[in-house]
């Protein structure tokens, strides 16, 4: 996020793109409902009817997909009133001209015409937009789980500078974080082309330093991402995968390609604290302490780092996943030992100069939020205040292109999918206790409209099936998607819907489609 | 922003302009009990334990929603306030089961803080007292209406923090009871359970069912942490006893949620203590995990690893980290891939 979480209650005007707030970060979605109560007007774009979207003053039921139409069609807007800040966009960015250009042929009635919604919302969400003082826009995977992620997302940061809604309290861009410590592991170098603090792997000076200070040679051919690593796997160029804490099983798009590759590995060892999925491929499996069960810090979706505090003693002989890690690196001939997290956290902070001023001493009370570069820093609760990382924040004009899969004669329906408030990820921790009793099985969400043509009725056993695969699960029969569009999340192994997704992948970010699939339902 | 100056207690302080009286004798020291009053929520007025005297105002104003004027002379401790309170705590606890020897709030009701403060020990006022059902209707809070007191403040946190606005008073006089949209039971409610209203309620008419009969409250240890789902990153306690988390409760000192948490960040701890917890490494032998000792397991994998480094180079090997473990971790795994192995073939699941 560019601004911190409480910020959110300072807004005026809260844009709310692809993220249904309310079930899957509920207490982001407090600190708007208290914005609302001050007197923000908030917005949300969602093909589905969420309950979030209900407390909005309005709601852009766009079809799924075609978020740059619409952001275009905004700015489209804003250009021709002339309501965009000149100021900001004279002294802060460049490009404008080529976004003119681009957005010009995106007139409401043309964005409305992609995206289903009226041109006259499109007009007055541009202008309350445009006019607020302090606009925000909140995120998440709805706007990024495309094949044009990233555009989705360029579109997003040029409606911000174009407004010169970004840089000041309260102003800004902010995807919301889907998992405790997603920001955390990017920050740590959990990429193939980056290292601690995004230092690319492609930079020898870098390679250099993590050379000298790791005493080794850093590759400078960056890595494969997780689906590249499924599909190399698959066509037999990786033999051998170490997960730690993550089971693609479940999670991953097209996950009978993720199985196929897995079982084609000579050597599989998954470090969890559950036999999850994807532990069940393992030849080796090694039992790890959950959060609470060991020390350390997590970083949150506002940049800010937090300490995790031991409370209890893990089970048996699992031991915390740094301990494991420190004991293979030693046994593979490479000592690795660390006195305690605290230690650990000296070594990244040498190393990267986003988190250079922390300390386990300084966290003791509160977090901090990088950039922190020395330790007399406060911390930095929004960013780009001055300037912007490059310099002038670049205008990148996008075009708005259709999902990989579009709806036809066989395959009908509009796949979508998503969390639910009562479960996390691939549920291996919900549904161990009160939330699975509460919630033990999912539901595929379909139209009124569309049950009623098919025959479907609430409850019935339906069958869903896409190019990849096909399952069988409960139906909902309900006005939260619109017609042709079906919906359920990825937190049931019973009910897998990620055998079914389309793991065609934005080329720039390499983040499946998971949001957009060709589907066809019939009762089963 | 401007100051006001008003004497409490003999003392002179200066507050902003706009400051509660409660807030202006809080700031200095100065302790007032109030039930209905909480900091993170609208003040009402309702209770009116927190009385003070304020020279010339004619009756016992309430301090939490009264402003501080200018010169204002408070006295929170006199005869007439003492008595009022005490009154007020007698005629709540006429309706009040004292039920403290078993009720799970015992040890932290403001309650019961309050009657042994004031020295109020037993019913004197011998009158009519409510006896509902206790609702178990859902699997996450208990609901006593027979120790609430009306104070509201579930009504305002559900409304003013989470959004929901699920409850109100319902019924009128003696019969006000606090509920949802037509008195239904909570589990059949649009209620999310974020318990919200539990972390607000100051007695025993909203506990958590799972901690019920677990221990005391003052015998579990708090650590403070962070919630273990989604990014936004809420500070909790985990409440410990004999060595097992038995609840988690929100932080008053939370960065970025204070006190409030959601569902799954209250009620969903219990994989801590599964019994379905790995406890052991396992080696699969013949499709069929074996028990192994730590030394066996990481030698196999140390050994493997190395074998395929050898045989077909660095790079046919990947990692997955995990955006569920901590940043040393991930840290350290990411030295693991690029300086034990020699691969940037690491990733995590950012992308879902």
């Amino acid at each position: 996020m560019t601004n911190s979480i409480n910020e959110i209650t300072g807004a005026d005007f809260i844009l709310a793109c692809g993220t249904n707030t309310a079930d899957c970060h509920p207490v982001i979605s407090y600190k708007v409902n208290q914005a609302v109560r001050k007197g923000a007007q908030l917005v949300v774009v969602d093909p589905r009817v969420t309950d979030f979207a209900m407390t909005a003053s309005e709601h852009l039921q766009l079809k799924p997909g075609t978020d740059i139409a619409l952001f275009n069609g905004m700015m489209n807007v804003i250009i021709s009133e002339g309501l965009w800040n000149k100021e900001f966009v004279e002294n802060r960015t460049e490009g404008f001209e080529a976004l003119k250009e681009a957005v010009a042929k995106y007139t409401p009635e043309y964005a409305a015409e992609i995206t289903g919604v009226p041109a006259d919302k499109i007009r007055e969400v541009a202008r309350a937009y445009a006019k607020a003082e302090k606009a925000t826009i909140l995120y998440t995977m709805g706007v990024t789980q495309h094949t044009c992620g990233t555009h989705n997302v360029f579109a997003v940061a040029n409606l911000a500078m174009l407004c010169g809604q970004i840089g000041r309290e309260s102003t800004g861009v902010n995807p919301l974080r889907g998992q405790n410590n997603v920001q955390g592991a990017c920050d740590m170098g959990a990429l193939p082309n980056v290292l601690t603090g995004y230092q690319s792997v492609t930079d020898p000076a870098v390679r250099e330093k993590f050379g000298k200070a790791w005493n080794c040679t850093i590759s400078e051919k960056p890595g494969l991402t997780v689906g590249e690593m499924m599909s190399a796997a698959a066509h037999g160029d990786i033999k051998a995968m170490f997960i730690m804490g993550e089971n693609p099983v479940l999670s991953d798009a097209d996950a009978g390609h993720v199985v196929e590759g897995l079982k084609k590995l000579d050597f599989l060892v998954v470090q969890d604290i559950f036999l999850t999925e994807t532990a069940q491929y393992a030849d080796v499996v090694l039992p790890a302490a959950c959060f609470a069960e060991k020390d350390g810090t997590f970083t949150n979706t506002e940049r800010r780092v937090q300490r995790v505090r031991k409370a209890v003693e893990p089970p048996g002989q699992a031991l915390a996943d740094w301990e494991i890690i420190c004991r293979l690196a030693t046994a593979m001939g490479y000592p690795m030992s660390y006195a305690s997290p605290s230690e650990i956290m000296d070594e990244i902070a040498g190393l990267t100069p986003s988190y250079g001023g922390i300390s386990f001493a300084r966290l003791e009370e509160k977090g901090i939020q990088w950039p922190c570069p020395t330790p007399d820093h406060p911390g930095t609760p929004f960013l780009h205040a001055e300037k912007f990382s490059r310099g002038l924040g670049k205008f990148n004009p996008v075009e708005h292109v259709p999902p990989d899969e579009a709806p036809d004669a066989e395959y009908p329906f509009i796949l979508s999918t998503g969390r639910r408030l009562y479960h996390y990820h691939t549920g291996t921790m919900t549904r161990k206790g009160m939330l699975g009793e509460f919630f033990p099985a999912d539901y595929l969400e379909i139209s009124c409209e569309d049950a009623e043509r098919l025959g479907i009725n609430d409850g019935d056993k339906v069958r869903v099936a896409t190019r990849r695969g096909a399952m069988e699960i409960a139906a909902k029969v309900t006005d939260t998607v619109p017609k042709g569009v079906l919906f359920t999340s990825f937190h049931f192994a019973e009910t897998p819907v990620n055998m079914l997704t389309n793991p065609k992948f934005d080329a720039i970010a390499k983040i499946p489609e998971l949001k957009v699939c060709a589907a066809r339902v019939e009762k089963a | 922003m401007a100051l006001v100056t008003v004497t409490i207690d003999g003392q002179t302080v200066q507050v902003p302009a706009g400051t509660s009286v409660l807030d202006a004798a809080r700031s200095i020291g100065i302790k007032i009990p109030a039930l209905c009053h909480d900091p993170d929520l609208t003040p009402v007025g309702a209770c009116r334990l927190c009385v003070v005297e304020i020279e010339n105002m004619r009756n016992l104003p309430a301090s939490c929603v009264t402003t501080c004027t200018e010169g204002m002379v408070i006295r929170t401790n006199t005869e007439k306030v003492i008595e009022a309170r005490r009154t007020i705590l007698e005629l709540l606890i006429a309706n009040h089961p004292l039920d403290c020897l078993t009720c799970e709030k015992s040890g932290s009701c403001l309650l019961q803080e309050y009657c042994y403060e004031y020295g109020v020990t037993s019913d004197i006022y011998a009158g009519e007292k409510h006896s509902y059902p206790i609702e178990d209707s859902n699997p996450f809070y208990l609901r006593d209406m027979n120790k609430c007191i009306v104070c509201g403040r579930c009504i305002r946190a559900c409304e003013e923090i989470v959004g929901k606005s699920i409850l109100d008073f319902a019924y009128r006089g003696f019969n006000t009871k606090v509920g949802p949209f037509m008195d239904t039971p909570i589990g059949e409610s649009e209620c999310v359970y974020c318990g919200s209203c539990v972390a607000v309620c100051p007695t025993g008419a909203l506990t958590e069912k799972d901690m019920v009969g677990k221990g005391r409250k003052w015998e579990a240890k708090k650590v403070k942490t962070v919630c273990p789902y989604c990014g936004t990153g809420c500070t909790i306690d985990l409440n410990v006893k004999d060595g097992k988390v038995i609840g988690v409760t929100g932080n008053p000192d939370g960065d970025v949620n204070g006190r409030f948490l959601c569902v799954k960040g209250r009620f969903g701890y219990q994989f801590i203590h599964s019994d379905k917890r790995l406890k052991t490494p396992l080696i699969k032998k013949d499709g069929v995990f074996k028990e192994a000792t730590w030394d066996e397991a990481l030698g196999l994998v140390a050994s493997k690893l190395k074998e395929v480094k050898e045989k077909s180079g660095p790079d046919s090997i990947g990692f997955l980290s995990s955006a569920r473990c901590t940043n040393e971790e991930n840290y350290l795994l990411n030295k693991f891939a690029r300086a034990v192995v020699g691969t940037n073939n690491i990733d995590h699941c950012a992308r879902l």
